[in-house]
């Protein structure tokens, strides 16, 4: 989280907890022993020395998208006095223009509230968690620093794939969990039959649910009690050395990293030498605080707490999620590591114009050191020039990427097709040699290995869950089966809705399965994907051509059995993404020399206005122009010119027929 | 220098026009009369052009207007600057204020040439009717505009039977100087029906025609009707098939396609629009008018581009305090000026010249811009262009796809 993406509206919407003595947020009940936290002086630190570690909670708030997360984080920041009480907080956690513009988490956020109850103090961290299928690596992050959870549930629609995907996270973390039913004001609202399915699927009591509408503010005071009865303080103690876990990072322009730290034991203040123990790198803390969300900077953070760090860290990749931070010379066993980010989803990323390949250098740079999750790898194609091969999450983050890199750097760029990390086994001693192993992980189809000298190839694949209104089943199963997909399992958690699970070979979902998914059930169904690791499949590489040149955007590999049809249905919508020009085109797809599928695009036959007098001219010059712009920024294929925006809009709007 | 005095007035609105014109129940002709002298002469005056080559009555429809004022302003022209006897004056017309009478009275008014056809802007329409005819005619009538359900299509009030006849009478006053304009690729129009509609446009035209490939323009009610899916959308095989036989013909018939979409035997090839693809100076008079041309008179020494007001009363109202009511003025740069050049001149049969560039670009000849490698020469390989001791012009085929050569042409001139 980059401060410059902290935008106008962030600052205009909550009166800063930074900004001297903003009365709305002083939460009355603080200790006098902490005196004044947000003193005139707007710099002083607060003291919170005063929390023990029984009296603190660490928490996270898990839910499918849309069942009210983000609404229910602002209620609670606004009970706790952490921001003031306004209608216009919506979303208080996502700041990212991309997540207000899609109503999704992408990065994850967290928020140091003070609650009084029954005359105890208690320091509650709401560790906000991102909401999307692709970030469920990102979730598991946040959830390592938290002792419990609150599970969310809309009670109109009650549970989702996700739903089921971050319980499962959650009850493997061994956390406690607050089972949520949200949006109980709604008039279709079936609290009852939520319960049942909780009780069903998760095996929670029926009685331990609670009914809230969070955006009322009904019963979310009771929310906050739970919090505080089942949810354990953390097992840790200030006198242990110290402890920290870095569950996330941001990059501040100005400060460097900054690293969202839990604390597992002993405490921390500014002046302390500490070290990485992935990196082994020694800094110097020069600040410590909690978030508020805004930082708030304290003397020290002690065991039990959550908050950040700043100590000269230049890059993100010296923060990296999952390492353990210790004092100089009082080295500790490092916590148990995370997941590793695993990419899902490649794709070549180039300059539409190479001489701004060093802007665009420096933007994925700058977005890269806020999104740790992307991989990086330089690449340069003949046609394409210079340019990386980007792993993400999945195509959300690839899209969400995309987005971020147009609107906060103003960078436009050429996406190839992604693709998912395919392998394969060489059988090719002189391959095997020249690869140094037998076995190969391709990222880009340029690099597919021919069968020749190859043994086996392999796919990645993933259980998906599916939770959906019974009514929707042979649907559903008839796309599964189209996407090669196996079924492992099928339950009914009520009387009308089931969960299907299935294995899917992960290049079958990873474009638009969930947009099909959707339109086929009419919204109703939902999707949430595991990694399940690899199995042998019968792989080729398809070329598609424009009048015989391949365009290496769209080198797709595929299975077998899904050739022709993907062939024929790539050239028909590059037909209607490919404006009409001088001559023909041929759209072709083809595997080696055998073309398997043909498309033509007449040539222009008449392209002129027919009148241009006086006063024609300008609005005529200005039109031209604007196209002689345009014309700089497509895509040359061979003579044939591609819009920038065509390769991506035949992948993504791919509907299964 | 080429005054083009415009009328903004119309009886009614037609279904394809989105002209600037006003429907207005009564105009103040004295008034705005006035006003159009006094704006000629201010702006002939800054432009300091001594000799006008023609001019052009346009509109709004300003067949509607009283020869009187025709003639005002003609005197004030010749007032103002050396108009020479023999210069072409033109009116737009239509053909239900177009009577002989009429007619005649704007020849003694000083009108030398006639422009008469559907495509006089905005002319008299009926209200456009609710439910269109989608079906192609069934009935074989003559000429685009000489087709009462085509017409009707149009929005146009006046019938088929009076356009002929007002060709007819404009061919007996003013011979050799009648243009009509035609009209193609009308919604649920046949390659067939255009094809005898042309024939008998060509039994009745004089020796210039002007032939318009029907243009859907944002805010006319034909276009709401065709995008909305009332009318079908005319595909564009057809149109090209259309264009291509009615050039074809016109050839055949001895006329020089000279422009686009304009058509001339005999030489009568209309000198006022030739100004504008040549790229040479025009002064535009009345409310929305558009010119070019270099204000000597104020101290300019750049080819600006400039718009009048558009509204009428405030116009007026302008013209009245100030003696002319120019809302814009833009100071073209050198390389606008050449991107100019080069797009209008191409819609010409004689394309740029050499000596025209050389006008507009002392220092950077034809050659040294599209004769280096890059689009221009892609594009005379592809056998769309030709660039040698004439100029640079469109062969026949490029022209029907100017559009498509420019972008690349203008981002070359721009490199260069």
């Amino acid at each position: 989280m980059t401060l410059a993406v902290r935008t106008a509206a962030w600052w205009a919407r909550l009166p800063s907890s930074r900004l001297p003595a903003a009365p709305l947020c002083l939460p009355p009940w603080l200790p006098a022993a902490c005196g004044r936290p947000y003193s005139s002086s707007g710099k002083e630190k607060l003291d919170i020395s005063t929390y023990p570690v029984e009296s603190i909670r660490n928490f996270s708030i898990i839910a499918h998208v849309d069942h009210g997360k983000s609404t229910l984080a602002d209620r609670l920041l606004e009970i706790t006095g952490t921001i003031a009480k306004t209608d216009r907080n919506k979303q208080v956690l996502d700041k990212l223009q991309v997540e207000r513009e899609r109503g999704i988490t992408v990065k994850a956020q967290s928020a140091s509230l003070f609650y009084s109850h029954e005359g105890v103090n208690y320091l509650l961290n709401l560790i906000d968690t991102p909401g999307h299928v692709d970030f469920s690596y990102e979730v598991s992050r946040s959830l390592s620093a938290c002792q419990g959870v609150i599970l969310v549930v809309d009670a109109n629609e009650g549970i989702q794939a996700q739903t089921v995907a971050n319980f499962y996270l959650a009850f493997e973390a061994q956390l406690a969990i607050i089972p949520v039913i949200n949006k109980i004001d709604l008039k279709n609202a079936d609290p009852e039959r939520v319960e049942k399915q909780i009780e069903k699927l998760f095996d929670i009591p029926i009685h331990e649910c609670v009914r809230i509408s969070a955006k009322q503010g009904t019963n979310v005071e009771k929310v906050l009690q739970k919090v505080i009865e089942k949810i354990p303080p953390p097992q840790c103690n200030t006198a242990d050395p110290l402890k920290a876990l870095v569950f996330d990072s941001t990059f501040d322009h100005y400060r460097g990293v900054i690293a969202n730290i839990a604390l597992f034991g002993g405490e921390i203040q500014k002046g302390h030498k500490i070290v990485s123990a992935h990196t082994k790198k020694r800094y110097e803390v020069n600040e410590v605080g909690i978030l508020t969300p805004n930082e708030q900077p304290t003397h020290k953070l002690y065991a039990g707490q959550v908050g950040y760090l700043v100590a000269g860290m230049k890059e993100v990749t010296e923060a990296q999620i999952g390492d353990t931070l210790f004092l100089y010379k009082q080295p500790v066993e490092p916590l148990p590591g995370f997941k590793s980010a695993k990419p899902m989803v490649f794709a070549g990323m180039y300059p539409v114009d190479q001489t701004e390949y060093n802007n665009l250098k420096s933007a994925l740079e700058r977005l890269t050191l806020n999104d740790s999750s992307v991989t990086v790898h330089r690449d340069s194609s003949l046609a394409l020039g210079a340019g990386w091969r980007l792993g993400f999450l999945g195509l959300l983050h690839m899209e969400v990427f995309n987005q971020r890199l147009e609107q906060e750097y103003n960078t436009s760029v050429i996406l190839t097709a992604p693709t998912v990390p395919y392998k394969a086994v060489l059988s090719s001693a002189k391959l095997i040699k020249e690869y140094g192993k037998a076995e190969i992980t391709i990222i880009n189809p340029a690099q597919f290995p021919d069968k020749l000298s190859v043994s086996e190839y392999l796919e990645p694949t993933v259980l998906g869950t599916i939770v959906t209104p019974q009514e929707y089943i042979g649907k559903i199963i008839v796309l599964c089966q189209d996407r090669r997909a196996v079924q492992k399992d099928m339950l009914y958690i009520d009387e009308h809705r089931v969960m299907l699970k299935y294995l899917f070979p992960l290049n079958e979902i990873v474009v638009d399965f969930y947009d099909a998914l959707k339109s086929l059930s009419s919204g109703y169904a939902s999707f949430d994907y595991e990694d399940a690791g690899y199995q042998a499949a019968d792989l080729i590489k398809m070329d598609i051509l424009l009048n015989g040149n391949p365009v290496e955007e769209l080198a797709t590999i595929i299975h077998n059995d899904k050739a022709y049809a993907t062939g024929k249905f790539l050239c028909e919508r590059l037909k209607d993404a490919i404006p009409r020009q001088l001559f023909e085109i041929a759209i072709q797809a083809a595997i080696g020399k055998k073309i398997i599928a043909r498309e033509t695009l007449k040539a222009y036959r008449k392209n002129v206005v027919a009148k241009c007098y006086g006063g024609d001219i300008t609005r005529r010059m200005k039109l031209l122009k604007r196209q002689a712009e345009g014309k700089k920024l497509m895509r040359k294929i061979g003579n044939v010119e591609v819009p920038r925006d065509a390769f991506i809009r035949v992948l993504k709007r791919q509907t299964d027929k | 220098g080429a005054p083009c005095p415009q009328w903004p007035y119309c009886r009614k609105r037609c279904s394809y026009c989105n002209f600037n014109k006003y429907v207005v129940p009564a105009v103040n002709e004295a008034a705005m009369r006035a006003c159009l002298v006094r704006e000629a002469r201010t702006l002939l005056r800054l432009s300091q052009v001594q000799s006008v080559t023609s001019v052009f009555f346009g509109g709004g429809t300003p067949s509607l207007a009283s020869p009187r004022t025709m003639a005002a302003v003609l005197e004030a022209i010749a007032g103002a600057a050396h108009l020479p006897a023999g210069a072409e004056v033109t009116l737009e017309a239509n053909p239900s204020s177009a009577s002989p009478p009429r007619l005649n009275g704007f020849r003694v008014a000083g009108i030398n040439r006639l422009s008469i056809g559907v495509q006089v802007r905005g002319a008299l329409s009926r209200p456009v009717p609710a439910a269109p005819p989608v079906s192609p005619p069934a009935t074989v009538l003559p000429s685009q505009s000489l087709d009462d359900t085509e017409l009707q299509l149009l929005g146009r009030e006046h019938t088929a039977a009076q356009a002929r006849g007002a060709v007819e009478a404009a061919r007996r006053l003013f011979p050799g100087r009648t243009s009509i304009d035609l009209i193609f690729g009308l919604p649920g129009q046949s390659q067939g029906a255009w094809a005898r509609g042309l024939e008998a446009a060509l039994e009745l035209c004089d020796d210039h025609v002007s032939l318009y490939q029907l243009t859907l323009e944002r805010g006319t009610a034909l276009a709401a009707q065709v995008w909305g899916g009332t009318l079908p959308a005319p595909p564009q095989d057809l149109l090209a098939d259309m264009y291509q036989t009615a050039c074809t013909m016109l050839v055949a018939a001895g006329f020089r396609h000279y422009e686009v979409s304009n058509f001339a035997r005999k030489g009568a090839l209309s000198t006022h629009n030739l100004s504008y693809w040549r790229a040479e100076q025009y002064i535009g008079v009345g409310p929305g008018a558009h010119g070019r041309f270099v204000p000597w008179g104020e101290g300019g020494c750049s080819r600006e581009a400039r718009v009048q007001t558009l509204e009428p009363d405030a116009w007026m109202q302008e013209v009245q305090s100030r003696g002319h009511g120019t809302r814009r003025r833009v100071v073209l740069s050198p390389l606008e000026q050449l991107e100019e050049v080069l797009a209008l001149g191409l819609r010409t049969d004689e394309g740029v010249t050499h000596e025209r560039w050389g006008h507009f670009s002392p220092h950077l000849s034809l050659e040294a811009v599209f004769g280096a490698p890059g689009e221009a020469a892609e594009l005379q390989q592809q056998g769309w262009l030709v660039l040698d001791g004439g100029g640079l012009r469109c062969r026949r085929e490029g022209l029907a796809l100017l559009d498509s050569l420019l972008p690349g042409l203008l981002c070359q001139l721009q490199r260069g």
